[in-house]
């Protein structure tokens, strides 16, 4: 049960982590991981610490996590491995699949270290800069979605990705008019085309400015800024209702107020009964199960919990953490792990001693998720979609480099165990968690223990232990989450 | 879309797990099917591809008014003459591979595809293209469909995918379809050397082989898991492929590449697909400079690559490109200098045995209400050949199967005649 809430409201657990919850009840612990706020953020400081995952720095620049993105991606994972808050992280990682972002958009606009910022800045490292988009969805990620959906409306990552700086009243442009609806919030079949070029003309005046000496490209970040003179004033006709006394048209009203129609529309759809009830279920197949069909008392009970408590994201994953279902063994490992979640949990079982997370992002790219990299703005293609015989392929590729470079702390854990093969594997399998093994495979995880006579030698088992690691990390069984 | 996708595991995991071949049977498999055998590469451009700069009406007089910046001057297109409604067209400028295919009589043009109603959608018209209807878009492709009528046992190369996900048309209820992004990158490593590597490659052989048909999930991970151990071997002698031409070096071109490798070392795949993305060109379209020719220049450089490389291996007989996207754009270009989501658009299909030429007729791109080659208040282009008549023809005339099984329905009354 421990392991599986650190697992589902976190990223996993290394032995230590394990240790130290072991013996706290669990409503406890699901009350420390879901109310982080707390909790320390000085997880950044502890970058380059040995006694931490290591990070490799490009080609003898210093490590620059805003404003080069292989090394923002590093952060990330060394704050998903690290972090006192994993349920922040695991937030982010979420809006980020609901927000789709690409950063190669952006850096063929503006340049990588721009383009860095714009996807993750980290607002204390230039004075005066605005929080990347993933820092925003750290900071907005568990409160009012109307907030959250407003904050991404305004966000210049998301502007230009969806050409909102181009939305102008001469020529609306209906890319992020479209996607607002279909995707950040309602979902298909509950608007038409013709509410798509009413929100493009909402939206007209949106863009995005370049702040500080642009000469600089690691000085310089970009902001949003609303220009009236590109706003259309007249007044925007729905066919849902866009106010509380079902009104459907957004008034005619001066440029200058021109923002308030994005504001009224906006919290047209975030408070809409088809978003809660969306957000719900995408809540549920993250957090619970993606294997069956959601349980509806539990979406309804989220659905009533965000409407009744100013659609707050928090109360919806308050109801769901404290719900039976989260903790029904039924629902353990019935979700696939994204390659991030697969990534994160295999380091923090394996052990990361002289590993840096570096060695991850090429791994993680051809298992078909690379960070701030979503292949479109649906976000990645989840549950089955992450299994083809090619990704699979680089999952036991990965537990190969990961178990290689473990070796000796591998065999050097399992030496208590060495009288045995079998004592070794139960060991293994209660350090690696699946969602277990028939007896036949476990006899063939012993027999390949076996392949030559057992001896228990270090030899021995700094060949054979990494080589079960990297067996069980790329067993289908391990796949899931 | 990804809920349906799950449903469609759970649906069909049973029976796709006794649908495999044992690996020892495979090379066997491979030869009862008889290769050199006819095969058909289906390239997908992602992001819903603007035909109407692909195959221009270039004298259409509100082409240049309604495309004030992306229309291409008259003199710059590839004339490839009129069609059935003396319309006259012109190939893209950068098109010049495809012009020289289309010279050679391996071209067809099939205008104005579609559908009625088309979705704007990009992930529903992607499913309603790949399941072939516009009712249940969740279900199975209809590339899987036919792969599911083949006779068992079934090898796991008889079909191969580019990318890294299956998409939806080669989603299969009895086929897993293997995704073979880079011959070179497909193998097994492992932390040990020599014989200790072997012991684990043999290991991981065993352990994938619990099927359970009560658990279709973990089934499905370990079937492909299966799929990829019994295939690497066969798949590494495609990477010693050699061509005699140099392809451009982009993902596309390098994927038609392998494709062309796999055919070269008589894999006996029979459906290949590749796709080729940045088509989404809402902004800064650049259909004279810029975004839109890079397009053109990877799309028609690769293509002619591969058409050269497999009329040197004596393979274009064999082999079927079908070109399509999910949908067409807007026709009016809209005020980022690209163009919004549209309806109607081009198919295209080449190989040694398709009849070139332009099928269909060209939208007029006139504003009058009563022009019925557009819809959507003259926005966007009216569909006339049902996409779904190209793929009959495909399925009856080249993959000989029974396109109405397949299709659900009988689409060959509208079918092209271009094979």
């Amino acid at each position: 049960m421990l392991e599986h809430i650190l697992r589902r409201m976190g990223f996993g657990a290394s032995p230590a982590e394990l240790a130290a919850w072991a013996g706290v009840p669990i409503d406890t612990v699901i009350d420390r991981l879901l109310n982080y706020e707390s909790f320390s953020t000085d997880h950044d400081s502890k970058i380059g610490l040995p006694e931490y995952v290591g990070i490799t720095t490009q080609s003898g620049q210093p490590f620059s996590a805003n404003t080069l993105i292989n090394d923002a991606r590093q952060r990330w994972l060394f704050r998903m491995i690290h972090s006192q808050r994993p349920l922040e992280e695991k937030m982010a990682l979420f809006w980020h699949n609901h927000f789709a972002t690409a950063y190669s958009k952006l850096a063929g606009a503006v340049g990588q270290e721009r383009a860095t910022r714009l996807m993750d800045n980290d607002p204390n490292s230039l004075a005066g800069s605005e929080p990347g988009q993933i820092q925003k969805l750290r900071q907005f990620g568990t409160g009012s979605f109307p907030t959250l959906l407003m904050n991404m409306a305004r966000d210049p990552a998301m502007v230009y990705w969806l050409d909102s700086q181009l939305n102008t009243r001469a020529r609306p442009q209906e890319n992020f008019g479209r996607e607002i609806m279909e995707l950040f919030s309602m979902g298909i079949g509950n608007y038409t085309e013709q509410d798509v070029y009413a929100a493009a003309r909402v939206f007209t005046g949106f863009n995005w400015q370049i702040v500080g000496d642009r000469a600089s490209t690691t000085t310089s970040f970009y902001s949003f800024i609303y220009r009236p003179a590109d706003h259309d004033p007249t007044a925007k006709e729905f066919t849902f209702a866009i106010y509380p006394n079902g009104g459907k048209v957004i008034p005619a009203r001066a440029a200058a107020n021109g923002e308030q129609d994005a504001a009224d529309l906006v919290f047209a759809l975030a408070t809409h009964p088809a978003t809660a009830r969306r957000l719900a279920t995408r809540l549920y197949k993250f957090f619970v199960n993606e294997t069956s069909d959601p349980d509806q008392t539990l979406i309804n009970a989220m659905s009533t919990a965000y409407l009744g408590s100013n659609y707050n994201i928090k109360s919806m994953l308050r109801t769901l953490f404290l719900s039976p279902q989260f903790r029904d063994p039924a629902n353990f490992f019935q979700r696939y792990s994204w390659p991030t979640e697969y990534v994160v949990k295999a380091i923090k079982e394996t052990g990361w001693s002289g590993f840096s997370v570096g060695t991850a992002l090429t791994p993680m790219l051809n298992m078909g998720q690379s960070l701030y990299e979503p292949p479109d703005v649906n976000g990645w293609e989840l549950g089955p979609g992450w299994i083809s015989t090619s990704s699979m392929l680089q999952r036991m590729n990965f537990a190969s480099t990961l178990a290689a470079n473990q070796r000796f702390n591998l065999a050097r854990d399992a030496q208590p165990y060495r009288q045995t093969p079998e004592r070794v594997l139960e060991y293994m399998l209660a350090r690696f968690r699946t969602m277990g093994y028939t007896t036949g495979q476990t006899a063939s995880l012993s027999e390949y223990l076996r392949s030559t006579a057992w001896t228990g030698t270090d030899a021995q088992l700094q060949q054979r232990v990494p080589g079960l690691a990297h067996l069980i990390m790329g067993s289908g069984e391990y796949q899931f989450n | 879309m990804n809920f349906s996708r799950r449903q469609f595991v759970k649906g069909g995991v049973t029976a796709f797990t006794f649908g495999f071949a044992a690996p020892q049977m495979l090379c066997d498999i491979a030869f009862a099917q008889g290769v050199p055998s006819r095969n058909l590469v289906v390239v997908y451009l992602s992001g819903g591809n603007d035909s109407l700069s692909t195959v221009i009406p270039y004298r259409d007089p509100f082409y240049a008014s309604r495309r004030p910046t992306l229309a291409v001057p008259a003199g710059n297109v590839l004339q490839i003459g009129t069609d059935s409604s003396n319309i006259e067209l012109g190939l893209h400028p950068r098109l010049t591979g495809l012009k020289s295919i289309f010279d050679a009589g391996r071209l067809a043009i099939v205008q104005r595809t579609g559908y009625a109603n088309q979705s704007r959608s990009h992930f529903t018209g992607f499913d309603i293209w790949g399941t072939a209807s516009t009712t249940n878009t969740s279900g199975t492709g209809w590339l899987g469909r036919y792969l599911d009528l083949l006779q068992p046992p079934i090898d796991p190369l008889v079909a191969w995918n580019t990318v890294r996900e299956t998409p939806r048309p080669l989603m299969a209820r009895t086929v897993g379809v293997p995704a073979i992004t880079s011959p070179a990158t497909y193998a097994f490593s492992s932390p040990n050397a020599g014989a200790e590597a072997t012991f684990e490659r043999t290991a991981q052989t065993r352990i994938s082989s619990h099927i359970p048909v009560d658990r279709p999930h973990l089934a499905f991970v370990n079937s492909t898991t299966q799929a990829a151990l019994s295939t690497l071997d066969r798949v590494a002698t495609v990477n010693t492929y050699q061509p005699t031409l140099t392809y451009p070096n982009n993902g596309f071109a390098q994927a038609l590449r392998a494709v062309a490798g796999a055919m070269n070392k008589q894999i006996g795949t029979k459906v290949f697909w590749v796709q080729t993305g940045g088509f989404d060109t809402h902004a800064n379209q650049g259909a004279n400079a810029g975004a839109y020719v890079n397009l053109m220049a990877t799309l028609g450089d690769g293509l002619k690559a591969f058409y050269d490389d497999l009329s040197a291996q004596g393979m274009l007989n064999n082999t079927v490109v079908l070109v399509y996207s999910e949908f067409g754009r807007r026709i009016s270009e809209n005020g980022s200098a690209g163009t919004d989501h549209g309806a109607g658009a081009n198919m295209m299909m080449l190989g040694g045995l398709v009849r070139g030429g332009i099928y269909g007729t060209a939208p007029n791109l006139n504003m009058d209400p009563s022009n019925p080659t557009l819809e959507n208040n003259n926005g966007d282009v009216k569909w006339e050949t049902d996409f779904r008549g190209v793929y009959a023809k495909i399925l009856d005339s080249w993959l000989g199967t029974n396109s109405v099984t397949v299709l659900g329905a009988d689409y060959r009354a509208g079918a092209p005649n271009v094979l």
